[in-house]
């Protein structure tokens, strides 16, 4: 499950977009956003505007990877519970947010290795897709392969 | 499984260790049956808080009367339980509840654990004639005559 989180306090309607180019191209169902006071149409996302802090930490637990605004809630949380997190900064020249403090924050954060940092659409789907094998590279499932299960269930259970 | 009566009696056995949790990858295939386990540490038993377990000792071919005791153990748990099905991933008690379920008209299955790269077990060798189903998790210790290989439990 990816979840992504935009904060409360503004919309950021073009990292949610990006994100849902991302999951329709993919037809991906599990891909959550969070996405502030948006009036956003997703063709894609699941969407809520805004989460309480227990349903935050519930969506956050779940993640295989976290995608967020460069807002510092957003980002401490995710890395508490050791998440993978794409940050994309809201630009201040676009009214993103009030100016490019969040573009300085990423690029620092980024440079200390503590997440990773896209700055445009094409980066985006890159690393977000990136991240995500790098995950589910490192787990197996919970059980044996469908196919062995077939094949014992076939035996042990199908008519003779 | 939404027919009664077609629910099944099934007898799921491995020692400790990697064949127990190899074991439990695997019951996913059974759901919905009457699964029950023999095992030889009574801690697991929290790992299947829903299904019966029964405790054996657990011995090695090496060990004459350990294996005499867990012979008989494995006896009542098969006169008790009556399996439809019998499964194993090994080791010694499993290869004797494969002899066992085998002798009471049982479908059995023995899987071979994943850590026999380079052959099948001694276990796994001599319940060969005896279980329905043998299967390797190798592809390339398959064979006509040989192990079947139908997937691995990861």
């Amino acid at each position: 499950m990816i979840f992504v989180t935009v904060g409360a306090q503004m919309s950021f309607d073009r990292l949610v977009g990006w994100v849902d180019a991302w999951a329709a191209k993919r037809d991906r169902d599990d891909v959550f956003a969070q996405i502030g006071p948006s009036d956003y149409q997703p063709r894609q996302l699941k969407v809520i505007p805004f989460m309480t802090p227990p349903e935050f930490r519930a969506r956050l637990a779940e993640a295989d990877v976290v995608v967020a605004h460069a807002g510092m809630g957003s980002i401490i949380n995710a890395l508490e519970l050791g998440k993978p997190i794409l940050v994309v900064p809201r630009h201040g020249e676009w009214e993103e947010t009030r100016n490019d403090h969040q573009i300085a924050t990423a690029n620092r954060l980024g440079a200390e290795g503590l997440v990773t940092v896209a700055d445009s659409a094409e980066d985006f789907e890159r690393e977000l897709t990136r991240l995500e094998q790098e995950v589910t590279a490192s787990r197996i499932s919970a059980h044996a392969q469908p196919e062995l299960l077939d094949r014992l269930r076939d035996y042990a259970l199908g008519d003779r | 499984m939404s027919d009664p009566a077609r629910r099944r009696r099934v007898l799921a056995v491995a020692s400790g260790g990697g064949h127990w949790v190899q074991l439990r990858r695997i019951v996913p295939a059974f759901e919905g049956h009457d699964l029950q386990y023999v095992t030889i540490n009574d801690s697991y038993r929290a790992d299947v808080p829903e299904s019966a377990v029964y405790v054996v000792r657990d011995s090695t071919r090496w060990d004459k009367l350990g294996m005499l005791i867990l012979g008989l153990q494995m006896l009542v748990v098969m006169l008790r339980v009556r399996p439809h099905v019998v499964v194993s991933t090994g080791a010694a008690p499993g290869c004797l509840a494969i002899i066992l379920g085998r002798a009471i008209g049982a479908r059995t299955i023995w899987l071979d654990s994943i850590a026999n790269v380079e052959e099948v077990s001694m276990s796994g060798r001599i319940v060969r004639r005896v279980a329905g189903l043998w299967l390797t998790q190798w592809p390339h210790l398959s064979s006509a005559d040989g192990p079947e290989y139908a997937g691995r439990v990861f």
